[in-house]
């Protein structure tokens, strides 16, 4: 055994390698993205790791190796499930011979995410079991539960941690001689594994029945607990167990519980507690989905139980809990008075600071070049999902539209389609155009569009921390193979316009969005440039006598290095890249040293 | 031992490295350790804080209000905005260089810093305001601030943590390259802390 300060995260991937899982797949998104980096770390040869085109993909190739026999795991975000749900749901039918687990990260607030979905909610529709850690350490131990249930019911399973189990970190216990499983191999059946609607209506009913039963199985699971005593009752799951912990620490007095597996329900361990109290209040993020649970329970057993959450108004329509909450709504519950808290009403406005493209990031000249040569003409700018949504943000405000993975492509679509007198763009990562993006030109180019697609190739992943992609030629078992080329892969979709043009090249990018924007049909341009945090240049900028102090590059560009220090206009030199824009924009050429 | 510490500042400051240093530094005296941190989007020059949490006492990974022992504040307003977490006799080392938002450079607010360390001063019981700005100078390096404010913290001897364990974890956890450096301005914080007589 070891001992280590880990990340949540890694806790994860360490239990999965403790459970000798033989293939691991996923796509990045926070805040799940560490689990795939923790296995490449610690995996031993026998266990396959990649990073999948995309979270839909993912599943299938993990469910391919769980029909023969192996132990698979998906990692994933939430919203990344939406991608991979249709798998899911067929998969959820079928069922799976080795253990399969599916790690969806759930992201109250949100922090990094578009949506407030909720795991908990997609295992009831799929009807497959979910397991919800509250900790790290516990997580490391629960997910190789997941592992023995998936297989003792041949069925996939789901694990949704939330942010703060994902990136909290703790001192983990943990077994570093661990085994891939030895597995037997595919059994050809196809009355097994190909799904038609007769074998789904048979096992539509075996998965009903048989979810009762994981229900009662569960009630006995040791992560499900029941501390305390007492009339009241506070239901909890996830981080927010940990939340009422704190403030319950100690105390015998009130009843805890714990429901570590939302899905199926663990009725009967949960029946004897509410038929004992009188009033229970129900802690946890995003959905009332335990709140619902007992409210159902109390009405089929007809209990006199007073049932507190969310939908009475005792917990927060959105966003995440914390222990100061937990305190707040713990406290009036059981009528009790919070000790005073430090009183910083009084303190001064605080400067807001929402998050930017970095200093020298090329999207922020990539932007600047389009803005620059579409000024006075109507255009659409449709956004995705990465770090060149920030360029949402004054004073560059140049994203009009961001949905999800993939939808600037096709959204530029819609909107040309009903007006063509505007000039509508796409701005797609280079991650983002293989996960999703490529369908959507294909659409463009069938349907007769008019549209500039516009790649931001940055050579990485790089709001999730860098993962390599098709594009970089580097997999995760440590290969260097061919890179799948944009211009070739768009070349083949039969566009007849492809400029690839540095972004930091500001006369030649103007020129090249100018260019495309009077030719029919769907154009490409490329704007190819590293991410800054993979490669720093050495120079830096500075401004000369020479500055008329007119701030055009403040005002144009928003670059976190340009500040105004003493009134004047100066480089912060420990944030300054050297990139070079701001020199191009200056009207009276003041910025040198690059 | 049971201690809460809360290091705040902006995306990109460095705040992850020294709460890993503490948390890693307690586990070698077989301390229980927990610990949350601010990662994905706001990294990008928002907010950050990392909470960290000594001892067998904390069940949540994040600081209750009114809890921490120690606030280290990279960034003026940043301290303001979390001190909510100190406890009434917690101690804040703050440094004065305020970071500006690229919006304050945009139309002008006149943030500075200097109110955020009055507000402080009025507030708080213990506020060690330091200067990041003349620890690189002097040092020669704008990158090690993190494990400077590290050392003003041990310094107070009020962390409860060892010298010598934040040493061993900095010989680590750093590159070799930017090891003695480091080592420097931690030795540079302890002194400053040092002076500091806390009751």
């Amino acid at each position: 055994m070891n001992k280590e300060y880990v990340m949540g995260n890694s806790a994860i991937a360490l239990g999965a390698l403790a459970a000798g899982v033989n293939l691991v797949s996923g796509y990045p998104g926070t805040p799940s993205s560490e689990i795939i980096e923790t296995i490449q770390k610690y995996r031993k040869d026998e266990v396959y790791l990649e990073w999948s085109v995309n979270e839909k993909a993912a599943l299938e190739v993990a469910a391919g190796a769980a029909y023969a026999g192996a132990r698979t795991m998906v990692t994933m975000k939430q919203v990344g499930l939406n991608v991979a749900s249709d798998p899911l749901m067929s998969l959820a039918y079928v069922g799976v011979k080795g253990g399969m687990v599916i790690v969806s990260a759930d992201d109250p607030g949100p922090i990094s995410s578009q949506t407030e979905q909720d795991t908990r909610l997609f295992a009831e529709f799929a009807g497959i079991p979910v397991f919800d850690p509250t900790s790290p350490e516990e997580a490391y131990q629960m997910i190789q539960d997941a592992f023995d249930y998936s297989e003792k019911y041949n069925t996939p399973v789901l694990f949704r941690p939330t942010t703060r189990v994902c990136h909290a970190y703790a001192s983990v216990e943990f077994d570093d001689n661990f085994h891939a499983k030895k597995y037997d191999g595919f059994v050809k059946d196809s009355k097994k594994w190909v799904i038609f609607p007769r074998l789904s209506y048979n096992n539509h009913i075996n998965m009903v029945k048989r979810n009762a039963l994981i229900g009662d199985d569960f009630s006995e699971y040791i992560m499900n607990t029941v501390e305390g005593s007492g009339k009241k009752a506070v239901f909890a799951s996830g981080v927010s167990y940990a939340y009422a912990k704190e403030y319950l620490q100690g105390r015998e007095d009130v009843t805890l519980v714990k429901i570590a597996t939302p899905h199926p329900f663990p009725e009967k361990l949960v029946l004897p507690v509410l038929e004992n109290c009188s009033e229970v209040l129900c802690f946890e993020e995003l959905s009332p989905y335990v709140e619902k649970q007992i409210q159902r329970i109390a009405g089929v057993h007809n209990l006199s139980v007073k049932v507190f959450g969310k939908t009475t108004g005792n917990g927060k329509l959105a966003g995440e809990n914390s222990a100061d909450y937990a305190a707040e709504l713990i406290s009036e519950f059981l009528n009790e008075k919070l000790p005073d808290k430090f009183d910083i009403s009084d303190m001064p406005d605080l400067p807001v600071r929402p998050p930017v493209l970095c200093a020298g990031c090329p999207h922020r000249a990539s932007f600047y070049a389009v803005k620059k040569a579409m000024e006075g003409r109507k255009t659409y700018f449709c956004g995705d999902i990465g770090c060149y949504t920030l360029g949402n943000a004054a004073p560059l405000d140049m994203t009009d539209t961001c949905l999800c993975m993939g939808a600037g492509i096709t959204m530029a679509q819609g909107f040309n389609h009903i007006d063509r007198d505007a000039v509508a763009f796409s701005f797609t990562g280079d991650s983002t155009f293989f996960a999703s993006g490529i369908t959507g030109v294909v659409n463009a180019v069938y349907n007769q569009a008019d549209m500039i697609l516009c790649i931001l190739d940055n050579s990485t992943t790089a709001m999730t921390g860098h993962q390599p992609h098709p594009g970089t030629g580097r997999t995760m078992m440590g290969d260097i193979v061919e890179k799948i080329d944009i211009t070739k892969v768009l070349e083949g979709i039969g566009l007849k316009k492809i400029i690839t043009v540095n972004p930091f090249d500001q006369t030649k990018a103007i020129e090249a969005v100018r260019e495309c924007a009077d030719i029919p049909g769907v154009k490409a341009i490329i704007f190819k440039a590293p991410c800054i945090a993979l490669f720093k240049p050495a120079e830096r900028a500075y401004i000369s006598e020479k500055c008329v102090q007119c701030k055009k590059c403040i005002k144009e560009i928003g670059c976190p290095a340009i500040i105004i220090t003493d009134g004047k206009v100066a480089v912060d030199n420990a944030l300054c890249t050297g990139c070079g824009l701001c020199s191009q924009v200056c009207p009276v050429k003041a910025i040198g040293g690059v | 031992m049971n201690k809460n510490i809360l290091l705040c500042g902006v995306g990109g400051q460095g705040t992850v490295l020294a709460s890993k240093l503490i948390a890693s530094a307690a586990m070698r005296s077989n301390e229980i350790v927990h610990s949350a941190e601010t990662i994905g989007m706001a990294q990008r020059g928002g907010s950050v804080t990392s909470h960290v949490r000594i001892g067998a006492n904390a069940s949540s990974p994040l600081i209750p209000y009114g809890s921490a022992d120690f606030i280290l504040a990279f960034e003026p307003a940043e301290a303001v905005r979390n001190l909510n977490y100190l406890k009434k006799d917690g101690i804040v080392i703050v440094n004065s260089v305020p970071v500006k938002p690229v919006t304050e450079s945009l139309r002008s607010t006149g943030y500075d810093g200097t109110e955020m360390i009055e507000y402080l001063r009025k507030k708080c019981k213990t506020v060690i305001v330091v200067n990041a700005e003349e620890i690189c100078r002097e040092i020669g390096s704008t990158k090690i601030f993190n494990v400077a404010i590290l050392g003003v913290a041990i310094g107070t001897g009020k962390m409860g943590l060892s010298k010598e364990n934040i040493i061993s974890e900095i010989e680590t956890r750093v590159k070799e390259s930017f090891r003695e450096i480091n080592l420097r301005a931690f030795e540079k914080g302890e002194q400053i802390g040092a002076k500091y007589e806390i009751k």
